[in-house]
């Protein structure tokens, strides 16, 4: 089974994501093992325990913020290809700009449906490299 | 599923996270906003606070997004706006935008009991509240000046992962003179949460962290570097004595000259540089102006789940008669402070306490197993046998009991929780009226049952309404009298062996007994032959009496629908008793005595016919024989007199339609029941004895009968009722037309 690291410090919001993940479904990659980081050194932790064959992480969180984590992945050696979706509001799109910029492949904004987060994830299955695709729900 | 449908498939698991997650937010948005209102008292407002709460309404409304709940998330989305200028500073933080972000907590606790299914939405409130925040939300822009971080030598890699807020607040220091420091240090990540939460705390009386990036320099997983970015007024000197910690180093970021055209040039401290003056002030304390960087080390927030909001008149859990009139009555706009939330937050060491329980239990359910593999497999000696159940069944009732405690500790919270909640009721009231009151709480460490904190939070909150309302005077008239100004109301909250006792006391006017027993009287509440009949303690109680008030102008405060009667009958469901006293110009005190727990109760089990049915000891005063001879009928209802008194009685078997052979019987017995001043007798068949019981509610099916708190099953696989006393006293004492139970003697169920 494909395993997923859900960085987010909202305890509900993991919830909701690995409940989403966890159920099969035909046309997503899931079922997912869903494994969740409460913040970003909860996150730094658990990542050399890898590997992860996609993260997924929030970008407003205390302390180290979600794009100082992108950051960190993608300097890590292990996780230097990992698909990695960030998660934001609409409203912030500078930090999403930064996020890509730094190397995350994709972009959820916030609020989403069981379905757009299905179909985020399963883009970056079948295109990997998928940078280069306009995002899923991108303007 | 369809969109719309997003939480229930996002599943029910994660809906109910949710309920309590936002729940836990709006209680700590409340606190925060106490914070805040203390700190504009004193002209300290502190910029951390407000970020803290602009991020709870932040993941508010990230959350009301992805569990489809509407109302929150528009809710939050403009109080985001309103959020974001207060903490970027367009907006000043006064008492009139407090006054606004306090409206929007009760309106949460509304919205989430809705989204609970209990009371309706509040949709017009909400659209009405939203419109004064729009008036709030005077923009000036943005702050601009993103030129400004070009005067500083920061690197690009780290502006690059700066978040938008962050990038505020760093430009918002810039602009202060505020002076730029690099921490590097490293961290073992087993410990970076403490070893952090060390150095924040440090660093916080200084100035303001913007961020912390991870450089991932080095090679070892195990340890993480950081770097971190401050902004402060004190000097590299202060800084460095003041940030001790290990595997540290500090830096002052250089600023770049004048017109920034040198960037490879660090420039000394920014002396004669384009910088406001404030800069230079090296040691200087830290300011007092509204968006200082103020040590806020007292509000490390411990977050529980505080219950802290309010919802509709809701329907009560336990099945009493006065819930129905209740919910119709009840309509105000905040009438209840009864959490949503049904979750404890639980110390890990308590659970792994009762693991240990459970381990030992099994040990004993393996020794018996052994010596049932004895008794089978060959003849062995009976006595031996004996001794060997007795004492495994020593054992293992010390471990039940051992059990039984801890979870009655997990149960318990500490009464803080309510009163947390009673400060934001007095600090809105107080600005509502002409009246300055200073709540003053003791005892909040005092520990309850997590379910009783959430039923005392209405009664508390009436009692105190009413202690504002009638009790405390006006300013005017206080300063009149030689009191001080400022009222007081404390809150006294201690435990009494296996009591919690609560005390509500103001310095207002107090009562005068001949006022009181005027107003019963002209209300009917009691004729003036009872009247001279009564004590004084008798007559403080009378303004509990469903229909008694004093007060000749109906005000906003008391007059919401739901009055001390309400207060009262909800504690006494609790087993608890209200009692007064009062002095004229002096004051009032209130006193409430509960149990600790409802988890486990004393009963004394009763006989009626062939069934059992168990009354909460708390509720029984004594059982006598039951005398025939000594009944009279008075108004059509049943009297027995008890030592000179007459006491009304019930006869339980008909009431409940239970086949009974009283004729059979040689005697019958009477169990004096007594909630509060109310007694009555019970007629049982036969007592049978006393036990501690476990009380499991009857179920949806069974939620509408009344006259029951539940039941319980007994060691013997046998089932007994537990009887609602309270409710029960009240239908039996009712006047004649609302009551469900005829009491006249050949009455059965009505």
């Amino acid at each position: 089974m494909r395993r997923v690291l859900v960085v987010e410090d909202s305890v509900s919001a993991r919830a909701f994501v690995r409940a989403v993940l966890e159920s099969a479904d035909a046309e997503s990659p899931g079922p997912f093992e869903v494994v969740e980081a409460s913040s970003g050194f909860d996150a730094m932790r658990l990542l050399p325990r890898g590997p992860y064959d996609l993260i997924i992480t929030d970008i407003n969180m205390a302390d180290i913020n979600g794009l100082e984590l992108v950051r960190f992945i993608r300097r890590s050696e292990h996780h230097r290809t990992t698909p990695l979706l960030i998660i934001s509001t609409l409203r912030a799109e500078q930090d999403v700009e930064r996020g890509l910029a730094l190397g995350a492949d994709a972009y959820l904004p916030k609020p989403f449906t069981p379905e757009q987060l299905r179909e985020a994830c399963g883009k970056l299955f079948v295109a990997p490299a998928g940078r280069s695709e306009p995002p899923p729900g991108a303007p | 599923m369809g969109e719309a449908g997003g939480g229930r498939e996002g599943g029910d698991k994660a809906r109910d996270e949710f309920l309590s997650e936002a729940q836990e937010l709006v209680d700590g948005l409340g606190r925060d906003l106490l914070v805040l209102d203390q700190g504009l008292k004193r002209d300290q407002v502190d910029a951390e606070v407000i970020n803290e709460v602009f991020r709870a309404v932040h993941t508010l409304k990230g959350l009301s997004g992805l569990f489809g709940a509407a109302r929150m998330a528009g809710l939050s989305h403009e109080l985001e706006d309103v959020l974001d200028d207060l903490r970027l500073g367009r907006i000043e933080v006064s008492q009139a935008v407090l006054d606004t972000l306090f409206q929007a907590v009760g309106l949460y606790g509304r919205i989430l009991a809705a989204e609970g299914g209990e009371g309706a939405d509040p949709a017009e409130e909400v659209e009405q509240f939203l419109l004064a925040v729009g008036q709030l939300s005077q923009r000036r822009g943005a702050g601009g000046g993103a030129g400004v971080m070009a005067q500083y030598d920061l690197d690009p890699g780290l502006l690059g992962v700066l978040t938008e807020y962050e990038e505020h607040r760093l430009r918002a220091n810039i602009q202060q003179g505020q002076r730029l420091y690099r921490i590097r240090v490293r961290f073992s990540l087993a410990t970076i949460d403490s070893a952090l939460d060390d150095l924040k705390a440090k660093a916080r009386p200084h100035g303001e962290i913007i961020t912390y990036l991870p450089t991932g320099s080095g090679s070892d997983i195990d340890t993480v570097e950081l770097e971190i970015l401050l902004a402060s007024r004190a000097s590299l000197e202060l800084l460095r004595s003041a940030i001790t910690v290990p595997n540290v180093s500090l830096d002052e970021v250089g600023r770049r000259a004048a017109h920034g055209l040198s960037p490879s040039t660090p420039a000394p401290p920014p002396a004669g540089a384009t910088s406001p003056p404030a800069a230079l002030d090296d040691a200087g304390p830290p300011p007092t102006t509204a968006y200082g960087a103020v040590s806020r080390d007292t509000h490390s927030v411990p977050v529980d789940s505080y219950p802290s909001t309010p919802r509709d008149a809701s329907p009560s859990r336990v099945p009493v008669a006065s819930a129905a009139a209740r919910g119709a009555r009840a309509a105000g706009p905040d009438l209840s402070l009864r959490s949503v939330s049904q979750t404890v937050r639980v110390d890990i060491r308590k659970l792994d306490r009762l693991m240990t329980v459970v381990g030992e239990l099994a040990i004993v359910k393996t020794a018996i197993g052994e010596l049932a593999e004895r008794v089978r497999g060959r003849a062995v000696d009976a006595r031996e046998v004996g001794v060997e159940l007795a004492r495994l069944n020593r054992t293992f009732d010390r471990h039940l009991a051992q059990m039984q405690g801890g979870i009655l500790e997990v149960r318990m919270v500490p009464l803080g929780q309510a009163f947390d909640k009673l400060a934001r009721v007095v600090r809105q009231i107080s600005r509502e009226h002409s009246k300055d009151v200073n709540l003053v709480i003791t005892g909040a460490e005092t520990e309850i049952d997590k379910l009783i904190v959430e039923e005392l939070s209405d009664p508390l909150m009436h009692m105190i309404r009413n202690a504002i309302d009638h009790g405390i005077e006006t300013r005017d008239e206080r300063l009149r009298v030689g009191k001080p100004p400022v009222g007081t109301i404390a809150l006294n909250a201690f435990q009494k062996g296996n009591h919690v006792v609560i005390e509500v006391e103001d310095d207002g006017r107090g009562m005068d007994p001949e006022v009181i027993l005027e107003a019963a009287i002209r209300r009917g509440v009691v004729t003036r032959d009872e009247a001279k009949e009564l004590g004084l303690r008798e007559v403080f109680g009378l303004v509990f009496m469903p229909g008694f008030t004093t007060k000749d102008v109906a005000t906003d405060l008391s007059g919401r629908g739901v009055g001390l009667d309400v207060a009262k009958t909800n504690i006494a469901k609790l087993g608890g008793v209200v009692d007064i006293a009062s002095d004229v110009g002096i004051g009032t005190k209130m006193t409430i005595t509960l149990p600790i727990t409802l988890a486990i109760i004393s009963v004394l089990l009763v006989e009626i016919g062939p069934r059992l049915f168990a009354i909460p000891l708390a509720n029984v005063e004594e059982a006598i024989a039951l005398d025939p001879t000594l009944v009279r009928a008075v108004e059509g209802r049943e009297v027995l007199t008890v030592r000179g008194a007459s006491l009304p009685i019930c006869r339980l078997a008909r009431m409940f339609g239970v086949p009974h052979r009283e004729r059979e019987r040689a005697r019958a017995f009477v169990v004096l029941a007594q909630v509060g001043n109310r007694r009555l007798g019970f007629v049982v068949d036969e007592l049978v004895g006393q036990q501690d019981i476990v009380i499991k509610p009857l179920g949806k099916s069974l939620a509408r009968v009344r006259g029951f708190a539940g039941a319980t099953e007994l060691g013997d696989q046998r089932v007994a009722l537990v009887l609602d006393v309270a409710s029960l006293l009240e239908e039996v004492l009712a006047p004649a037309e609302t009551r469900f139970l005829a009491s006249a003697p050949d009455g059965g169920r009505g």
